[in-house]
């Protein structure tokens, strides 16, 4: 299994392929439906730094704050990727996303998106909330937490060998396209509909 | 009666199981899905993390997943039980499961959008009540995640486009177009709890309820358990594999029951139980004596 460091060149990006497992080291940045309307609603000059050459997590993490007022985060599963569909392939043009982490796959125009930025989107493991939560071994800081509340915030984060899967690539790959592909002609076949 | 026994640990350490422990047969059957995929496979990986995550949870006694889902829960009394109280208690179980952090607090106000802070809300936890002759309660829970709460369906039958009648062989079709629908999103490999009949309501209660039934029991009604059966066996040879990634485990378990209904409606109703298949059960008797099942 190969290990990817954060940030990332275009290069290294558009070296993947669906179906590669990787495992994330290095900073990215969590963020969910509030903060991809509010990237997209005006630049956000403190925040592109952290977005820049790096990958943004869909996740709702479960936070806890330390007695130094330090944060760890408890358990940090994927959550599904499609709401954001609408603003994900412009939040990576305009900050230059590498990539993006979550579940269930995205639709055309993030593929697209993804082909024309230089960018691949990741599927993390649904529910695996503890082995997720303990590849994240420090919290660096917080953008929008009394605007946004604890899970839609954007936590600015250091992982280390996060697992995830390439599921669309930057050469127009889509790991979900063909498994549904392959389901209904299984499923037409079982049905006795086809051939 | 009950009324010198602390419903409310028992019931807090029912919600500490249920978010913190999967059934035995539930691992054992991700274990036998993540032993018949190919070596090294996408789909040996994910069960191989989900694996690594149960065993993590249970060690530190933390939530398996983030979202703690809905707590829904059956609750057997005996005759002069007060279920206000009954109910009074296992709300303020939630409550404190929340505070101990093996629920996050997971209720939302629909129409303000804020979150009630506690873990509870209106219908959540939600209870169904049943009174039964035994001189003790029975209480039963689960755990029902949202990801998964969302690809559930209900059909009715006949149903032209997938040339589904109102027979086993219509159950059939439907139950495997919601399976194809939802791909990977419910975070396969689930549980498909099915309902047949009823109206809407009592359709979808009765589907949840299925999910109370142990991976490995046998369905006493012959023709169901043979549709469970084949069911599992087509399901799997889908392809959709753990997490929509590709692979032969798609799902894990299929649990058939039936209502009957009006001559106007046939429903058929699957939820879908993502591999997080929460579960949780205890027996107390008179004197506060407890017996844990799963
Ligand atoms: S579907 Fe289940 S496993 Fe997946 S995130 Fe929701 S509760 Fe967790």
């Amino acid at each position: 299994m190969a290990e990817l460091k954060l940030p990332v060149s275009e290069e290294s990006i558009r070296n993947l392929e669906v179906g590669d497992f990787l495992e994330l080291s290095g900073r990215m940045i969590t963020g969910r439906d509030a903060a991809h309307k509010w990237l997209m609603e005006d630049f956000r000059e403190d925040v592109a730094p952290y977005l820049k050459d790096s990958v943004i997590y869909h996740c709702g993490p479960v936070v806890n704050q330390k007695d130094d007022g330090s944060w760890e985060f408890v358990a940090a599963g994927p959550t599904t990727s499609i709401r954001e569909e609408p603003y994900q392939a412009d939040v990576i043009a305009r900050y230059g996303l590498r990539g993006v982490i979550g579940k269930g796959g995205m639709a055309d125009r993030t593929l697209t998106g993804l082909g024309r930025s230089g960018a691949v989107y990741l599927h993390a493991i649904g529910g695996a909330a503890q082995v997720l939560a303990r590849a994240i071994p420090r919290v660096e800081k917080v953008f929008m937490l009394d605007e946004f509340g604890v899970p839609e915030a954007l936590w600015v984060i250091d992982v280390e060998r996060f697992p995830v899967v390439v599921t669309m690539d930057s050469h127009g790959g889509s790991l979900h396209k063909v498994v549904e592909n392959g389901s209904k002609t299984k499923f037409d076949e079982l049905l006795g509909r086809k051939g | 009666m009950f009324e010198k026994i602390d419903l409310k640990e028992t019931f807090t350490e029912l919600v500490r199981r249920a978010s913190t422990e999967l059934p035995g047969e539930v691992v054992e059957a991700i274990r036998a899905g993540r032993n018949v995929e190919d070596e090294g496979s996408l789909a040996q990986k994910a069960l191989d993390t989900i694996l690594t995550n149960i065993e993590m949870a249970g060690d530190s006694s933390a939530p398996l997943c983030q979202d703690t889902g809905t707590p829904v829960v059956w609750i057997k009394y005996p005759v002069g039980v007060s279920t206000r109280r009954l109910e009074e208690d296992f709300t303020e179980a939630v409550r404190r499961a929340t505070e101990l952090k093996y629920l996050r607090p997971n209720a939302v106000d629909t129409l303000s959008g804020r979150n009630t802070g506690d873990g509870t809300g209106r219908a959540i936890p939600f209870i169904h009540f049943e009174e039964w002759d035994g001189p003790g309660l029975e209480v039963r829970m689960i755990l029902k995640g949202g990801g998964s709460e969302n690809v559930g369906a209900q059909y009715k039958l006949p149903d032209t486009g997938l040339e589904a009648g109102r027979d086993l062989e219509g159950v059939r079709r439907v139950v495997l177009d919601a399976v194809v629908q939802a791909q990977g999103k419910g975070c396969a490999p689930g549980v498909l709890a099915i309902c047949i009949g009823g109206d809407r309501v009592s359709s979808f209660e009765h589907s949840k309820e299925q999910l109370l039934r142990s991976l490995g029991d046998t369905n006493p009604v012959p023709e169901l358990a043979e549709l469970e059966e084949r069911l599992l066996v087509e399901a799997n040879e889908l392809g959709i594999g753990p997490m929509g990634f590709g692979g032969k485990t798609t799902v894990l378990g299929v649990k058939i029951g039936f209502l009957d209904r009006i001559p106007a409606c046939y429903f058929v109703t699957i939820t879908y139980m993502c591999w997080a298949d929460r579960r949780a059960i205890v027996q107390i008797d008179e004197e506060g004596g407890l017996t844990w099942l799963s």
